[in-house]
């Protein structure tokens, strides 16, 4: 068949017009013909991986200046070992193809291997695969953290920003819980080993263990994605924070600790209760106590008024003394409190003691608060205990009226 | 000699006095002890929190198991 348009001067036939299939029939066939184009082996960097919804991965090869598309049929997809994403380098084998629909050129994968930093993280999603199948990383597992640790166990180099940033923070926030450094190497090969030594040699002297690290290259935080230590970390009888690199590094032994802290400086502070909230927790408490007693001791006072007709003077001078004994031993208490008190808490307890005054009929009366009394000394509670015309006396802050009841309107 | 209570505990025991006082049904003289009792709770917890020194060691190998050995920075 002779498909060549202008034939040169001679030509025996006329040419045939070919239809694109049949175009794209003969570039497939040449394509496949050529020994060159199968099993090639390819050296590129993945882009615009694309998973379609039958299992078929399709993504392109790119260098510099060139790229070619790429199939990976479900069967090869499945059977990889790390997940296919965009910028890997990888090596990979296949043979050429013309994919007829599109008229395009694609190279359809036998197999694709990661290279160098892709080595690393296929390597990452092999170990994370692994552990996640085995139940490591389930929220059911995680322990939280103790409320107040007693004990807390550091594994981290000896020298190094991350142990100097955890001492500092903890010493500031929670100086009443003693901190024991088990030194590690935090990079090399034999990190891994170390790590879980270091571990092993603290957990059972502490109630809560961080693994720390500082920022460094994948590479230098590599020995946290090792197996055994992520196992390790997840064996470990009280609660791990993991403390590796900066805020965007994530490690496989992130994944296993019980809390996963950003940076080193964080874990201290998931780890520690604040000492200035604790001091205004006991604060509020004793706070709390006192409105409660003034409560008390207001409607004890009130009970008493509401008594006071049916109670023979004496008995209630004696009551009005008790409580008096009262007041003063609440008064000496609270000075001592406040005698103790930190500088940062003086206001507080400044407060404190003016809700004491409070407690008192005169600190009653300073804010604003009258008592009437009958003429007879008894105290008035009631309307219903006060006629028109009648004369009370009203005592104030600085002194006394004498008053007249015009009129009276009793409240239900 | 007894153990000496924890600041935990006796954060916790305070928070129980608070607790028995807001309830409402304490007679005074009950109120007022244990507001006294309470307010030793305090002074005790403060005390802790005002005189806490962060004590650091570091594990060390030796020959009979690992040592804490006090560990100084700066």
């Amino acid at each position: 068949m002779n498909t060549v348009a202008e034939p040169g001067p001679g030509a025996a036939e006329p040419p045939t017009a070919l239809t694109v299939s049949e175009l794209d029939r003969l570039l497939r066939d040449t394509v496949r013909a050529n020994p060159l184009l199968n099993q090639v082996l390819v050296r590129g960097e993945t882009g615009n991986v694309q998973r379609a919804a039958t299992g078929v991965v399709f993504f392109t090869l790119r260098d510099d200046e060139a790229q070619i598309a790429c199939v990976l049929f479900r069967t090869v997809a499945e059977a990889l070992p790390f997940e296919l994403a965009d910028g890997m380098a990888v090596l990979a084998t296949g043979d050429v193809d013309l994919y007829a629909r599109r008229g395009e050129v694609q190279l359809v994968i036998r197999t694709v291997a990661p290279e160098g930093v892709g080595l690393f993280w296929a390597t990452f999603q092999k170990t994370r695969k692994t552990l996640e199948e085995a139940g490591l990383f389930a929220a059911a597992r995680k322990r939280p953290l103790p409320a107040f640790p007693r004990r807390i166990g550091l594994v981290t180099s000896e020298r190094g920003a991350a142990v100097h940033d955890l001492v500092t923070i903890l010493r500031r926030r929670y100086p009443l819980a003693a901190v024991v450094l088990s030194p590690s190497l935090v990079q090399g090969a034999e990190a891994p080993a170390s790590l879980r030594r270091a571990l092993a040699d603290v957990q059972d002297r502490v109630d809560v263990v961080i693994v720390a690290r500082g920022g460094g290259s994948l590479e230098d935080l590599w020995c946290f994605n090792d197996e055994a230590l992520a196992r390790a970390v997840a064996a470990c009888p009280v609660p791990v924070i993991s403390a590796v690199g900066h805020e965007t590094d994530v490690t496989i032994v992130d994944f296993v600790a019980d809390v996963r802290a950003p940076t080193p400086s964080a874990a201290a502070e998931l780890v520690s209760p604040n000492i200035r909230e604790l001091r205004e927790l006991i604060l509020s408490l004793v706070d709390t106590s006192l409105t409660t007693i003034r409560d008390l001791l207001r409607d004890h006072r009130r009970g008493l008024a509401l008594a006071g007709g049916r109670l023979s003077p004496t008995s209630l001078q004696q009551e009005v003394h008790e409580d008096g004994e009262d007041l003063r031993r609440l008064g000496r208490g609270l000075r001592d409190a406040a005698a103790r008190a930190l500088r940062s808490a003086a206001e507080r307890l400044a407060s404190l003691d003016g809700r004491l005054d409070a407690v008192s009929p005169l600190g009653t009366l300073r804010r604003g608060y009258a008592i009437i009394e009958r003429e007879d000394g008894r105290v008035v509670t009631e309307a219903r205990a006060v006629n028109a015309s009648d004369s009370l006396l009203v005592r104030l802050r600085d002194g006394r009226l004498h008053v007249h009841v015009e009129s009276k309107e009793e409240e239900p | 000699m007894t153990e000496k209570l924890s600041f935990e505990d006796a954060l916790a025991a305070l928070e129980a006095k608070v607790e028995e006082l807001s309830r409402g049904d304490v007679p005074l003289d009950r109120a007022l002890a244990v507001f006294e009792e309470g307010l030793a709770l305090y002074r005790e917890c403060h005390g802790m929190l005002a005189q806490a020194e962060q004590r650091v060691t570091k594990l060390v190998a030796a020959t009979d198991g690992l040592r804490e050995e006090p560990l100084n920075f700066e």
